[in-house]
């Protein structure tokens, strides 16, 4: 797509940007005198007043731990926490609310699905399959089940404008294959993967691996960079389990889910031990809790998952097909103009991208680019995102990553340009 | 030969002539690139303290008496921040480097930015510093027993 003034405009006449940046109270935060520019939405997103209201609404209003109290506080607080697990069922589509399982975030949901799934049902020489761009939580829990289970781990490799070659994936299939855990969204490169057509080849594969001495090989898909610029549908996509963090979509920290088919959910053996996930306790035996309760032992993060609720009813508001188009226009932009600047390449030149523009400055260290546009206010983040496999692929240290939201503005990527070209010409003396 | 709290006094003073972060930044890149460079012979595995998002290579050595360092690093940045270190730390007796806790760094406002880009290399480079310092006294004290 042609990057021109006028498109842009219209994106913004269409989508009032300024009206929903008043939502987000820190948007006019000044750091070091100077107006916020926020570009670290990958990290994390900014929270809207109504995630904090309902934050502070909590704690000032109806705090109390939930399911077993018989006062008025508790029964409160614990329909504010089951009505979030339904927000999350309608919001991702699941075919139930029982298989939304809260978490602290997309790293403890694979952990979950590692220790759990993969105890029970992977054994010596089962293999696993993930991406060459996988977040070193999509990556660390898969090793050490391999290491304890003598498995093995493959990667699905990728091409230089970092997308997947399925070709090569066919090939890694297997009967021996036990599940495929693949990230939706790069966060360091932005790539969109074609998560259907992946989960389209394990499902055809499976008849042949049925006759093999493996049975279906399950997916797992990494969403945690997805969530916050697409619509996701768990059933239309037809994945077995889906981990996201409620923090990079505009909730609070210390929330994530996993979705999981409950037939699965159903047939895996607790997570963690405690309160809450029980049925029945004595020194000789324990009787566990239905699926989802079997997961969450524990006093959950009551107060966040509440507030997660009060971000889903946020995103519901807004008009999901209009941000994903002005996000787009927003990454084609700051693309467009890095590229002019002599000495800067890009690192992730997918066809299918998020709104993700990662890139290097030739002779230039990435830290020193970061921290001189932090001086200006711009906040984006530097070094390997918890992906050094990509960038070992690329042969860097690092990149500097600037991750748009749909409140970010093409007045604040023209600001980081304009440091970019200060920060070359500061450095290089 | 100024001590250690005595260049670090001096170092403060410096940074409050500068309002602005910016300002600072740009003192530091300065400092950085006026570095003197380290002789690649010592760009060893031994000498690399790696640092999330920047590594360090650093000589030490003893001379007279007094402790000699030598450094570099990927970023400027960095360099600018070791430039500082060693203003205070280098030609320094061991007994002064293992005393001192470099409370200047604190007052011109970079423990901030330090903590940001998980201790970049300096603070196992401070450590270093020190170590060899502790190694040096624990060796002279061998040599006069």
């Amino acid at each position: 797509m042609n990057i021109t003034e006028s498109t842009l405009v219209k994106f913004v006449s269409d989508f009032d940007i300024q009206k929903v940046r008043k939502d987000l109270p820190i948007l006019s935060e000044k750091v070091y005198g100077k107006s916020l520019i926020y570009f670290d939405n990958a990290a994390t997103s900014q929270k809207p007043q109504v995630v904090i209201d309902a934050l502070a609404k909590y704690y000032s209003e109806y705090n109390a731990n939930i399911h077993r109290g018989v006062h008025y506080l508790s029964g409160k607080a614990t329909q504010a926490y089951d009505e979030t697990r339904s927000l999350v069922h309608r919001f991702i589509g699941s075919s139930s609310e029982r298989e939304i399982i809260f978490t602290r975030g997309t790293t403890e949901s694979i952990n979950l699905v590692a220790s759990s799934w993969g105890r029970k049902n992977i054994s010596v020489d089962d293999e696993i399959i993930i991406t060459a761009m996988e977040h070193h939580s999509n990556i660390v829990p898969w090793q050490i089940l391999c290491e304890e289970k003598k498995a093995k781990l493959k990667f699905i490799p990728m091409n230089e404008n970092g997308e997947l070659l399925l070709d090569e994936f066919e090939k890694l299939i297997s009967p021996k294959t036990k599940i495929v855990s693949i990230v939706h969204t790069s966060n360091s490169l932005g790539t969109i993967n074609p998560v259907k057509e992946i989960i389209r080849i394990v499902r055809a594969s499976s008849p042949l691996l049925r006759r093999g001495v493996g049975g279906e090989a399950l997916v797992l898909v990494d969403a945690a960079q997805a969530m916050a610029h697409e619509k996701i549908n768990v059933q239309e996509l037809d994945c077995d389990f889906l981990a996201f963090s409620g923090h990079k979509m505009l909730g609070p920290t210390g929330v994530g889910v996993l979705y999981g088919k409950l037939s699965l959910l159903e047939d895996m053996p607790p997570y963690q031990g405690g309160g809450e996930m029980i049925d029945s306790v004595t020194f000789e035996k324990t009787t566990y809790a239905e699926v989802p309760a079997k997961f969450e032992a524990g006093t959950p993060n009551i107060a966040d998952v509440i507030a997660f609720g009060a971000a889903l009813d946020y995103w519901n508001t807004l008009d999901r097909k209009a941000i994903a188009e002005y996000e787009h226009e927003l990454m084609m932009y700051a693309s467009e103009k890095l590229k002019a600047v002599i000495r800067v390449r890009l690192i992730g030149t997918a066809k299918e991208k998020s709104s993700v523009v990662s890139f290097v400055i030739d002779g230039l260290n990435a830290l020193d680019v970061g921290m001189y546009l932090d001086t200006l206010g711009v906040a984006v983040r530097t070094g390997h995102h918890c992906t050094e496999p990509v960038m070992d692929f690329y042969k860097i240290p690092g990149t500097i990553r600037a991750s748009f939201l749909y409140y970010n503005t093409k007045e604040e990527i023209d600001v980081m340009i304009d440091g970019v070209k200060k920060a070359i010409s500061l450095l290089k003396k | 030969m100024a001590t250690i709290s005595e260049i670090e006094k001096e170092i403060v003073e410096e940074f409050e002539f500068f309002d602005e972060w910016s300002e600072k930044y740009q003192y530091i890149i300065e400092l950085g690139q006026k570095l003197p460079p380290l002789d690649d012979k010592y760009k060893t595995e031994e000498n690399k303290i790696k640092g999330c998002q920047s590594n360090v290579w650093l000589n030490s050595y003893e001379k007279d008496g007094r402790i000699f360092f030598e450094a570099d690093s990927d970023s400027t940045f960095v360099k600018g921040e070791i430039a500082l270190l060693f203003r205070a730390l280098s030609r320094q007796a061991a007994e002064e480097i293992v005393k001192t806790d470099l409370g200047f760094i604190d007052k011109i406002g970079l423990r901030q930015h330090i903590a940001v880009t998980r201790a970049n290399g300096l603070a196992s480079m401070i450590k270093q510093m020190k170590l060899y310092a502790v190694g040096l006294m624990q060796k002279n004290n061998t040599a006069l027993e």
